[in-house]
């Protein structure tokens, strides 16, 4: 008698059925794509507001410099004084007053003073730092006699071409694409522990409270039910996230497409793209096309799945037997938390040390230890992991888990049936030997 | 007569908690075997090492001659004390569910819910979901899907705790019917008027030790303390009394009657039968109530675990 696919039909049945379930997993999606579109359209109503600037530049230094744009006028005032050029800007409303003393080039640069009635953004600010500063330099070198086109012929822009023995490339714009692949598979791996895990100890907890368990338990193994409900769960997680994935994408074209918005047009990124085109111009999406293409691909799909699987499967089975061993949701919390420590040490030093230094001893050791293998291992490997080394990580994590499985069945199957009171560690301890 | 089910020599400890000690039972065939004994006695740890819920650290049980294995569970039907069903599945569908659990398939189970639905009239229940039902209800469904897959074991755990007079009856009717189809029936419980209605064979457990068992009728006979009761009258009640008294250990009875009686329990000595005294107060008074003392379940529970835990 196979009972295990009777078992996982009726928790995934169970689970998709549940109606804060489909609540949920329609109304997660609108929210987000809603506080995002909020979000998005704040910060474009923000933009899109003009900013007037009086520029009162009495040394003539900044002549053609300040050039007003879309969203910045800079609005030349002379022969007034400061205190004049002050009244006026506050009357006429503008953001601000640039102010530049009549001194020699050598003394004005700490002299220059923006006036605000409030303090003024810091992008903005810092905007003009380094247009003036590009400004009054290039001043100085024309007094010290230096040919300007010579220095601009002169410029040289440079990306290092990394290299490793074996000959594979890479590039800094790689390596901010395999932070984004391994953060997003750690992240994943995180928040689907944290989600599903929680939602297989209720089930347990379900079962108990309902008093069924011992209906269950006199037709089929424990370990069967408990098998049964981490995969049944899984797979309704699983539809949950898909269906989230492709509601989230779809929102978001309906969204921009009615209102207009564009997700791409926060300030953050705004600079970052002007950062990068600065330096490598054109030819940018051509590299990370290629820095795709050299990405470890296969690796890391097979390697997601397999560290993903695990690592969660591994948690899932501890959420089981908590669920198990106490009888409702208030008394978990003293057994969750040691998980949730676990978990988040695991992304903290996945998300702080190995995107810095992946291959440090930090972020080995801990691609070794199970339970933060999954999440470190994940992101590890677009920088490139022997492959001997994921298949050790990958042995241990098995191995933990068939042992985890194994003494969370057996709190499971004497836990089940105790009622009444919260279990200390110790009498966790005890249970398995009964 | 054959045995279905015997459990030999069975010990469990829960740590330093002996739950049981060295019991052994044997169940006849198309029996309603009862198993008795206070809160805590361990017979609910028997029952789960019956259902393979639990393991014996020592002992062995054979059902219908074969050691016990993980197949055997279709052969047993359970209703445990702590019982419940899924409070957000639906009624037809959760029954089918737990019916496949037992080895039906989907077209059987369907096929036999139908019938026993329709038996208690409860058809319009099928897609109603269990936290509608009140708790006779779900224990209707309970009832139904322990018996659904015919089992040759049924092991009833405090059955009628939540039902109704009626509907515990009904219940009791259908365990009958069950056992003469040729069902057996495990029957644990405390309550001891429903072990006398129903059971043929009982075991009594106390502190984790089987302290009687066998068939109750044999358990009565052994019992019976050669007492009877007695209604008579007579012109001179106080003398007939004494006259009696010398003759036989007598004590006050109770019971009820039309007239105003003697009301006696009176003792045999070892040597009398009930004819000698019949022929004794045959001649001093009128016989409006002669029954012998037969102790009830309920006695025998009592003293026999008083004297085993002195």
């Amino acid at each position: 008698m196979n009972h295990l696919p009777l078992i996982i039909k009726r928790e995934y049945l169970a689970k998709v059925k549940n109606k804060s379930f489909i609540l949920m997993t329609f109304l997660s999606p609108l929210i987000l794509v809603g506080l995002l579109s909020l979000v998005a359209y704040l910060t474009s109503v923000n933009n899109e507001k003009v900013r007037t600037i009086a520029v009162l530049d009495e040394s003539g230094f900044l002549s053609e410099t300040l050039v007003s744009t879309d969203q910045m006028i800079y609005e030349n005032l002379s022969d007034i004084s400061l205190e004049a050029a002050k009244k006026l800007s506050n009357k006429n409303n503008s953001y601000g007053l640039l102010h530049v003393p009549d001194l020699a080039i050598e003394d004005v640069s700490s002299q220059i003073k923006f006036y605000s009635e409030e303090s003024p953004s810091l992008s903005l600010i810092s905007n003009l730092e380094s247009k003036i500063e590009k400004r009054l330099g290039e001043l100085k070198l024309k007094k010290l006699g230096v040919d300007l086109s010579k220095i601009k012929a002169a410029k040289t822009y440079i990306d290092i071409n990394q290299e490793n023995f074996e000959g594979e490339k890479t590039s800094k714009t790689g390596s901010f694409l395999k932070l984004i692949f391994g953060g997003a598979a750690g992240y994943l791996l995180f928040m689907f522990i944290i989600i599903y895990g929680n939602l297989i100890m209720r089930s347990v907890i379900e079962e108990k409270t309902s008093r069924i368990i011992e209906v269950i338990i006199s037709s089929v193994k424990p370990i069967k039910l408990m098998l049964g409900k981490i995969f049944g769960t899984s797979l309704a997680g699983i539809t949950q996230f898909a269906i989230w994935i492709i509601l989230i994408a779809v929102f978001s074209v309906a969204i921009s497409f009615i209102f207009g918005i564009d997700f791409s047009a926060t300030p953050q990124q705004e600079m970052m793209a002007n950062a990068v085109s600065e330096n490598s111009a054109n030819s940018e999406i051509q590299v990370i096309i290629s820095e795709f293409n050299s990405l470890p691909l296969l690796n890391l799909v097979i390697a997601f799945v397999l560290f993903f699987t695990g690592g969660y499967l591994l948690y899932s089975s501890l959420y089981a037997a908590i669920g198990a061993a106490v009888d409702n949701e208030t008394d978990t919390q003293q057994f969750v938390m040691p998980i949730v420590m676990l978990l988040v040490v695991g992304f903290y030093v996945g998300f702080f040390t190995s995107l810095e230094d992946p291959h440090g001893t930090i972020s080995t050791v801990f691609s070794y230890i199970p339970f933060t293998s999954p999440i470190v291992m994940l992101i590890r490997i677009p920088f490139g992991v022997p492959i001997w080394e994921q298949v050790l990580s990958l042995a241990i994590l098995i191995f933990t888990f068939v042992i985890t499985v194994w003494i969370a069945a057996k709190i499971y199957r004497v836990g089940i049936l105790m009622y009444g009171k919260k279990p200390s560690y110790k009498e966790l301890i005890k249970w398995m030997k009964y | 007569m054959s045995t279905l089910l015997e459990a030999t020599n069975i010990s469990k400890n829960f740590g330093e908690f002996q739950a049981l000690s060295d019991v052994s039972i044997q169940v006849p065939k198309h029996s309603i075997f009862g198993l008795l004994g206070p809160n805590g006695a361990g017979k609910t740890t028997l029952i789960r090492i019956i259902n393979q819920i639990t393991m014996p650290d020592v002992g062995h049980v054979i059902l219908d001659g074969e050691p016990l294995k993980p197949e055997h569970v279709q052969y047993i039907g359970y209703l445990p004390e702590e019982r419940g069903l899924y409070k957000s599945m639906k009624v037809g569908e959760q029954a089918l569910y737990l019916a496949q659990l037992k080895g039906l398939s989907y077209r059987q189970a369907k096929k036999r819910l139908n019938y026993w639905f329709e038996k208690f009239e409860i058809s319009h229940w099928w897609d109603k979901k269990i936290e509608e039902l009140s708790k006779g209800m779900a224990q209707k469904i309970q009832f139904i899907v322990t018996v659904l897959h015919q089992p040759k074991l049924l092991i009833f755990d405090e059955p009628f705790s939540g039902f109704d007079p009626i509907n515990a009856n009904l219940i009791k009717d259908e365990i009958l019917q069950l056992r003469d189809e040729g069902a057996t029936v495990i029957f644990s419980t405390h309550r001891m008027e429903s072990v006398e209605e129903l059971c043929d064979h009982i075991a009594l457990i106390h502190q984790s030790k089987k302290i009687l068992d066998g068939n109750l009728i044999d358990i009565k006979r052994k019992h019976k303390t050669n007492t009877f009761e007695v209604g008579l009258s007579s012109s001179n009640l106080r003398d007939l009394e004494s006259q009696i008294s010398e003759r036989f250990d007598t004590s006050p009875a109770e019971f009820k009657s039309l007239e105003d009686d003697l009301k006696l329990n009176i003792k045999l000595g070892a040597s009398d039968t009930s004819n000698d005294l019949l022929t004794f107060i045959n001649a001093n008074a009128y016989i409006n109530h002669f029954v012998e003392v037969i102790p009830n379940a309920n006695d025998i529970f009592i003293q026999t675990v008083k004297n085993n835990s002195l």
